[in-house]
């Protein structure tokens, strides 16, 4: 592929590789005893506190990858290394952000939070304290006690968020997690999520199927085609200077540049991945 | 939605026009005689009477007392059997899938033709009652315990094995809290059948309860009585519900309200 960087091994003064994908495959097993080539063999490595927005249509298989790369099944070819050591197993390293809801109905918003720290066996006075800080660091401090059904959906979200980064994870796996949320409170979210990140720079793998979101929070954003056998079709490097608004940036001429560009060859790509699905 | 006192007054109205008909059909005569017989269907003063009669002179405590110790066994033991095997169906598929063809038997069956079994077995007191509650009760609990442990979101559990969750910690914080919610949605239809199997278990034979005290006043047909009987347990039913409304409330606090369907 001529356009981008390629899929080079992230900036080189960010040390190791969090999350490598190397030549990962994945096929589901359907009812009628077929399978689905959901994602082609797939090479694709994020370097330790790259911030990697993946982009593609609904159903290309970017939750499945986010899976494998959680730990919770493994490829059916191929293999993924976090920090250069092969991964069986969940994903100890990592805290995931779910597309789907998935806070604990049953739990306040402040458990919700202290949830991870309570199973590490940190004391429930402990867990809970720093459960509020981080709830106030969201901007929920004062609605600990609510239990999610009372939230809306964008306070839902930053319930998740603190609940994922209170264990203070190296690495942030997240799916699609603004997707349902209106168009103001994205951008909201999206700050919040850089604010919270420049802090300490975890490697963040960030699905997203907005493009204009991709290049306006990360610093690499990957492409890829419809499925099935969806592929990556694109790496670009956003060269935007940090720290960054998301409002802001997106008035930025070099924004505009870099979405244009991307755009184009998306839309030749999926097109031609069309042709290709049509002729095999 | 209807504000509560406006509620409130529609039904005790209904209340009050059922007996005005009730009364007005078994008292004024059209022709010669009521169109109701009174000695089919009673009058609503001669059951109030009766009802007062039973108050007054206290023999109705030892009968409610005894109904109501036999509900709550039932219900504590078919619950706490109900909890504990759906738990286990639920977590071991191949015993659930083995067992499968017998519990449905099990559950299929008409209770009541264990009634006579249970009263061999366990005599004509407390005990036969509670058992034929028990058989009710446990198999209400254990399909939505099972039911709940199965039908736990596989995104929280993805989540809740992401937050570093073991096993064990799985069943405190994920399995445990969704099977109780699926029990406690359930809490109104056991516990009217804990008390239903106390019922219909001491009409089928015993000393003491609601049941024999209508089986008594059917045998003599003391129809004033039977309806005596009648709107004393309706409104002990009334009362063991509220209560479980109650504690309900407590309990499912985290649920939404939209989820609430049974009355
Ligand atoms: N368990 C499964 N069994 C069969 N097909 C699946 C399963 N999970 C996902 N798929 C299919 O794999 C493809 C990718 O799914 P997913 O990763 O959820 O897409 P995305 O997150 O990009 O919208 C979809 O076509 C979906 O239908
Ligand atoms: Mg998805």
């Amino acid at each position: 592929m001529a356009q981008g960087e390629g899929m080079t091994k992230g900036r080189t003064r960010m040390g190791a590789a969090a999350i490598t994908f190397s030549n990962a495959s994945i096929a589901f097993r359907l009812a009628d005893g077929g399978s689905y080539p959901a994602v082609d063999p797939t090479s694709l490595s994020i370097a330790d506190g790259e911030f990697v927005a993946v982009v593609g249509p609904t159903g290309c298989g970017k939750s499945t990858l986010l899976n494998i790369a959680a730990g919770l099944f493994p490829p059916s070819s191929g293999a993924v290394s976090i920090y250069e050591t092969p991964l069986a197993g969940l994903n100890r390293l990592a805290g995931y952000l779910f597309q789907a809801e998935a806070l604990f109905p049953w739990k306040t918003a402040l458990e919700n939070v202290a949830i991870g720290l309570d199973v590490m066996g940190v004391p429930q006075a402990q867990a809970h304290d720093r459960a509020q800080a981080w709830l106030t660091r969201v901007g929920l401090g004062a609605f600990g006690g609510r239990y999610p059904h009372m939230l809306s959906g964008g306070q839902r979200k930053r319930i998740g968020l603190a609940q994922v980064l209170i264990r203070d994870p190296k690495i942030l796996l997240m799916d699609e997690p603004f997707g349902p949320l209106d168009a103001q409170t994205r951008q909201i979210m999206g700050n919040l999520l850089l604010d919270l990140w420049s802090t300490d720079r975890k490697a963040v793998m960030f699905v997203t199927h907005d493009l204009e979101e991709a290049i306006a929070l990360s610093d690499r954003v990957v492409i890829m085609s419809a499925g099935p056998s969806a592929r990556i079709i694109g790496d670009w490097r956003v060269g935007l200077a940090r720290p960054r608004d998301i409002s802001e940036v997106k008035l930025d001429p070099a924004f505009h540049a870099l979405h244009r560009e991307i755009w184009q060859t998306l839309k030749t790509e999926v097109l031609k991945g069309y042709e290709q699905s049509g002729g095999g | 939605m209807m504000d509560r006192a406006r509620l409130v007054t529609l039904q005790i109205i209904v209340a009050i026009v059922a007996i005005a008909l009730w009364h007005l059909l078994t008292t004024v005569p059209v022709g010669e005689k009521p169109l109701l017989p009174p000695f089919f269907f009673s009058t609503p003063y001669d059951v109030a009477e009766r009802i007062i009669k039973w108050f007054s002179t206290g023999t109705i405590w030892r009968h409610l007392w005894i109904t109501l110790v036999e509900s709550v066994l039932a219900f504590v033991v078919g619950s706490v059997g109900g909890v504990l095997v759906g738990f286990w169906f639920a977590r071991q598929p191949l015993i659930a899938a083995v067992f499968d063809p017998y519990v449905k038997m099990a559950n299929a069956l008409p209770r009541i033709v264990l009634a006579p079994i249970f009263t061999l077995w366990f005599g004509l007191g407390i005990a036969s009652k509670v058992a034929l509650g028990v058989t009710l009760v446990f198999f209400i609990v254990f399909f939505n315990v099972y039911q709940g442990v199965k039908e736990v979101s596989p995104t929280v559990l993805a989540n809740a094995r992401m937050l570093g969750m073991s096993e064990q910690q799985l069943m405190r914080h994920v399995y445990w809290p969704s099977a109780l919610s699926w029990m406690f949605s359930s809490l109104h239809t056991s516990v009217g059948f804990a008390v239903v199997g106390a019922v219909v278990g001491e009409y089928l034979g015993s000393a003491a309860g609601l049941g024999y005290l209508i089986l008594q006043a059917e045998g003599t047909f003391d129809i004033a009585g039977v309806f005596a009987g009648m709107f004393v347990l309706a409104a002990f039913v009334l009362v063991i519900d509220y209560l479980v409304t109650l504690v309900e409330r407590r309990l499912l606090v985290w649920r939404p309200v939209t989820a609430e369907t049974r009355t």
